[in-house]
């Protein structure tokens, strides 16, 4: 599986994202810059890392939505190929308009770092088929806009095509519906705020987000 | 030639940051505020005959989200 991790100024999560795909898959991501204008042609999986790229200045996202680099991850998307964007990287996508709605500040008005329970939603995806529909996980979050908005009729289309992967167990920062990760219509591209990455080996303290990794390495085996 | 672009949250869209202004007024005694909702404002300086179509087009692809967000365009000031 080849894989690559898109790095913007301001990126922090990249490593650990690069760390996560070489652990699983076997083989070492392609780091590319924000500048780039085109990926591979081959490219299997496409990771959008979390960060404060740009500086968040104008909207969390909108500067790295709009860098050259977008536009190729947007084509390799439309191709199939799967890209996984993690808190910065779910803003960056939202903004891109490769995901239906957007990210508010937290409801709360404060940076929330910490663990969090979650729901699996949907085990019948490329990212999350290595967990049981229902199933209790774990993943930290660390986001200061993670307040999940879209209208009514977006949230019931995301609810009724199986489209919410991931739903917080818990209030974390106010997002509707307490979503925490959804998919595209076509499945292959997955926005989520929590961090996997960070949760994948036994020093971690948790490895339930190692799954997800193995699963999308997995749906590519089964998928080649 | 100058623009103003005000960027404001759709009625409806949680606006933390008005709210917690709106405790500080209210923590300074100003109790006659309903309701606080902060924007933002940026300034253009453009080139002398910028179409108001490319002036749109910079708000919808980059300085608003239209998901949650409204624009309005003021011109020449």
């Amino acid at each position: 599986m080849k894989s690559a991790v898109i790095v913007f100024p301001g990126s922090n999560c990249d490593r650990d994202l690069a760390v996560a795909f070489e652990k699983v898959s076997g083989r070492k991501p392609e780091m590319v810059w924000h500048r780039e204008t085109e990926l591979p042609d081959d490219i299997d999986l496409i990771g959008v890392p979390g960060g404060f790229s740009y500086g968040d200045y104008l909207r969390s996202g909108a500067m790295a939505a709009r860098s050259p680099v977008m536009q190729a991850v947007a084509k390799a998307a439309e191709r199939g190929a799967f890209v996984l964007g993690i808190c910065n990287g779910f803003q960056v996508l939202t903004e891109t308009g490769l995901l239906p709605g957007a990210l508010l500040r937290n409801a709360g008005g404060h940076f929330v770092c910490r663990d969090v329970a979650l729901t699996v939603e949907n085990s019948q995806t490329a990212f999350t088929s290595r967990y049981e529909t229902g199933e209790a996980i774990t993943y930290p979050v660390a986001h200061h806009d993670g307040n999940y908005f879209a209208d009514a009729d977006t949230l019931d289309r995301l609810e009724g095509d199986g489209r919410v992967a991931l739903r917080y167990a818990e209030q974390v920062n106010g997002s509707a519906r307490n979503i925490a990760g959804i998919l595209n219509d076509t499945g292959n591209v997955l926005g989520m705020m929590p961090h996997p990455e960070r949760v994948i080996e036994p020093a971690h303290g948790c490895t339930d987000g190692r799954r997800l990794f193995e699963g999308l390495v997995e749906s590519f085996l089964t998928k080649a | 030639m100058k623009a103003r672009i005000f960027v404001t949250l759709k009625g409806g869209v949680l606006d933390p940051q008005g709210r917690a202004i709106h405790h500080a007024l209210e923590g300074l005694g100003f109790d006659a505020v309903n309701d606080v909702r902060a924007g933002k404002l940026i300034e253009l300086d453009l080139a002398d005959g910028t179409s108001d179509e490319d002036i749109d087009a910079m708000c919808k692809k980059l300085l608003a989200n239209t998901v949650i967000e409204n624009y309005r365009i003021e011109k020449g000031i």
